[in-house]
C-alpha cells in the first residue's frame, strides 16, 4: 500500500518510530500525482524539490513533522504564486508573505505540499468557474468534485494528498468533501485566522481542514486555530485540544434534526443515507430530536445578498495598479481599471461584483442589504434556539449528489439554490463537518459519496469532533 | 423589491467592469432571476430586528498602539506591472493645464 494512501495519524506513528522517512510520503505522491493528476486535474502548481528539501529539513518532533499538507490556492505563500484560479493573478503576483496559517503549519512541522485548484476567487460549488483547469471527481471523471475547494477535496479522496487546508465561504470546505468522500471542517468564525486568505466575504470567510479521517481533522485545525493580531475578528479564546474528546461518543448526547432540511428538493437516495447516519449515532446513545429552523429558506437570498456585496468591496483591490492583470495601452486611469478587471475576471466573478455593487448602491442598500443582514439575525437566532435544546444538529450537506461537468452552465440560480444546507452555518458562524455517509450509484454505475453534516455552536469544536468521529463509517 | 430594477450597464460602470453588450445581455437576465428570488426577503418583518454584521463579537478591537515591520517595499514593488524610482506607476490622474 503507498504511503499516499495513509492518514496523517499513520504516518505521524510511522515517522516517530523511524520506519519511513518524510521524504519517502512526497516520493509517494509525487507517484500518485504523476500516475493520476492528469486525469483529476486537483492541483495548479506542485515543485516537488522544494518539497523533497522541506521534508529532509523537517522537525519531526514537531505536531505536523514530515507530513505534506496541501494548500488552496487563495492562502499566500511566500514565494509562490496564489492565483486564486483566476486570469487576474496568474501572471503577476507573487506573495511577498506568509498567510497566518501558512506560518503555523511551518511552525508545525508540515512540508508545504502544492497548491490546489478552485472555483476563481473562491466563488462557485463545482471548482468550474476556475479559470486555469478543469478540475474532475475521483469517483467519477464526468463529474464535478464539488467548490469551491474541488482542488483540495480531488487531491485527497485520490491519494494526491494527505490533507490539505481548504476555505468556507458559504459550503466551499463541507460540499466537495461531501463529493468526494472525505472529511472537511469549517471551524467557527473567528477560530482560524483570515491573514493571507485572499479575501472574498469578510464575515462568512473561514479556512479549514479537508482530510481523510476525523482524527486527521482534529489534528490539523489543531495546528491552524488561534488568535493573530492580524486579524481582529479572529478570537483571542484559548484552544482545547481537539483529540481529547474524539473517542467518548455521543452517548447521551441530544443531536436534533431540523425538518426544513429533509422536505422537498433532496434526493431520495442522498436523503436515506443521511437518515442511516441518523439512525447508526442513536444506536450509538444519542437522542435524536426533531427541530425547526424556520428561516432556512431565506438563506440563499440572505447569503447572495450579503457575499456578493462583501465580494464587491473586497474585490475592488483588483484594479491593475500594484499586482495582477493590467490593461495594455489605456486611454486613462479608468479606463485602466475597467479593461484591467473585464479582462482578469471570469463570468460568475463579474456577476457577483455587479450583483454586490447593485445591493450596496444608493435607493437599494436599505431595501436588499440592511435587510438581508436582519434576516441573517434571524437565521442567527434560528440556531441559538436549537442549541438549546440540542448539543448538535443533522443535515444533509448538499441536495444531490455531484453533477455532471457543465450542466445547468447558464443557470446560477440553480446552482446557487444547491448551497441551501450549508450557507445557515456561515451566516451564523458556526461550526460545520461534513463526513462520509455512503455512497449513491450513480447512472452510469458509479458509485457517488454522499456526507453527513454535523453543526454545533459557535467555539464548540470539541463537540463537533466527537459527533463526527461517532457518526464516521 | 420591485423586479425589473437593475441596469446591468450602470451598475457594471460603478463596479469599474468594462462589460461586452454579448456579457450584459447574459447578465441582465442571470441577475433579475437571482434578485427575484431575493424578493422573499422583502415578505419578512424585519421590524426591531438588529442587522448582523459580523456573525460573532468583535468590536473595538485595540492593539498597543507600537511600530512593527511591514513588508519591505522592494517586495511590494516587485509585483507592480510597472514601476519608476521605487513607485507604481499609472497613467496620468491629473489633466493638462
Amino acid at each position: 500500500m503507498s504511503l499516499a494512501t495513509a492518514t496523517i495519524s499513520a504516518l505521524r506513528k510511522q515517522l516517530v518510530a523511524g520506519e519511513i522517512t518524510a521524504v519517502d510520503i512526497v516520493d509517494a505522491l509525487a507517484a500518485s500525482i504523476s500516475a493520476q493528476d492528469g486525469e483529476i486535474g486537483a492541483y495548479l502548481a506542485t515543485n516537488l524539490d522544494d518539497a523533497r528539501a522541506q521534508a529532509a529539513a523537517a522537525d519531526l518532533s514537531k505536531p505536523l513533522g514530515g507530513i505534506p499538507i496541501a494548500l488552496k490556492d487563495n492562502i499566500n505563500v511566500l514565494g509562490e504564486q496564489c492565483t486564486c484560479g483566476s486570469k487576474f493573478l496568474a501572471k503577476g503576483y507573487t506573495a511577498p508573505y506568509d498567510a497566518h496559517v501558512t506560518g503555523l503549519l511551518r511552525a508545525s512541522g508540515a512540508v508545504l505540499f502544492g497548491r490546489t485548484n478552485l472555483d476563481e476567487f473562491a466563488m462557485g460549488s463545482a471548482t468550474e468557474n476556475s479559470a486555469l483547469k478543469v478540475t474532475r471527481n475521483p469517483h467519477d471523471l464526468s463529474r464535478i468534485p464539488g467548490g469551491s475547494s474541488g482542488g483540495s477535496a480531488a487531491a485527497v479522496a485520490a491519494d494526491l494528498a494527505i490533507a490539505a487546508l481548504g476555505s468556507d465561504t458559504g459550503g466551499s470546505i463541507r460540499q466537495p468533501a461531501s463529493h468526494c468522500g472525505i472529511v472537511g471542517l469549517k471551524p467557527s468564525y473567528g477560530r482560524v485566522s483570515r491573514y493571507g486568505l485572499v479575501a472574498f466575504a469578510s464575515s462568512l470567510d473561514q479556512i479549514g481542514p479537508m482530510t481523510k479521517s476525523v482524527e486527521d481533522a482534529a489534528l490539523l485545525l489543531q495546528a491552524i486555530a488561534g488568535p493573530d493580531h492580524r486579524d481582529s475578528t479572529c478570537l483571542n479564546v484559548p484552544v482545547p485540544d481537539y483529540s481529547a474528546d474524539l473517542h467518548k461518543g455521543v452517548a447521551g448526547m441530544k443531536l436534533g434534526i431540523p425538518k426544513e432540511y429533509f422536505g422537498e428538493g433532496i434526493d431520495a437516495e442522498v436523503r436515506a443515507r443521511v437518515q442511516a447516519s441518523v439512525k447508526r449515532l442513536e444506536a450509538a446513545g444519542a437522542e435524536i430530536v426533531e427541530i425547526s429552523l424556520p428561516h432556512t429558506e431565506h438563506a440563499v437570498a440572505t447569503y447572495y445578498i450579503i457575499a456578493p456585496a462583501e465580494a464587491s468591496s473586497n474585490l475592488s483591490r483588483f484594479d491593475g495598479i500594484r499586482y495582477g492583470q493590467r490593461a495594455a495601452s489605456p486611454a486613462d486611469l479608468l479606463d485602466l481599471y475597467k479593461r484591467s478587471r473585464e479582462e482578469g475576471f471570469g463570468p460568475e466573478v463579474k456577476r457577483r461584483i455587479i450583483l454586490g455593487t447593485y445591493v450596496l448602491s444608493s435607493g437599494y442598500y436599505d431595501a436588499y442589504y440592511t435587510r438581508a443582514q436582519k434576516v441573517r439575525t434571524l437565521i442567527r437566532r434560528d440556531f441559538e434556539n436549537a442549541f438549546q435544546q440540542v448539543d448538535a444538529i443533522l443535515t444533509p450537506v448538499a441536495p444531490a449528489p455531484a453533477r455532471k461537468i457543465g450542466e445547468f452552465a447558464d443557470d446560477p440560480l440553480h446552482e446557487y439554490l444547491s448551497d441551501i444546507f450549508t450557507l445557515g452555518p456561515n451566516l451564523a458562524g458556526l461550526c460545520a463537518i461534513s463526513v462520509p455517509a455512503g455512497t449513491v450509484t450513480s447512472d452510469t454505475g458509479t458509485e457517488l459519496p454522499v456526507g453527513l453534516q454535523i453543526l454545533a455552536p459557535h467555539m464548540a469544536e470539541s463537540t463537533l469532533l466527537r459527533v463526527a468521529k461517532a457518526a464516521e463509517m | 423589491m420591485a423586479t425589473e430594477h437593475i441596469d446591468v450597464h450602470h451598475v457594471a460602470g460603478l463596479a469599474r467592469l468594462e462589460l461586452t453588450e454579448a456579457e450584459c445581455a447574459v447578465f441582465q437576465r442571470q441577475l433579475e432571476a437571482i434578485l427575484g428570488h431575493a424578493e422573499s426577503l422583502a415578505a419578512l418583518d424585519v421590524t426591531g430586528i438588529e442587522p448582523t454584521s459580523y456573525p460573532a463579537p468583535v468590536y473595538d478591537v485595540m492593539r498597543e498602539d507600537e511600530p512593527r515591520a511591514s513588508i519591505p517595499p522592494e517586495a511590494v514593488l516587485a509585483n507592480a506591472p510597472d514601476q519608476a524610482q521605487g513607485q507604481i506607476r499609472v497613467p496620468k490622474v491629473i489633466a493638462d493645464a
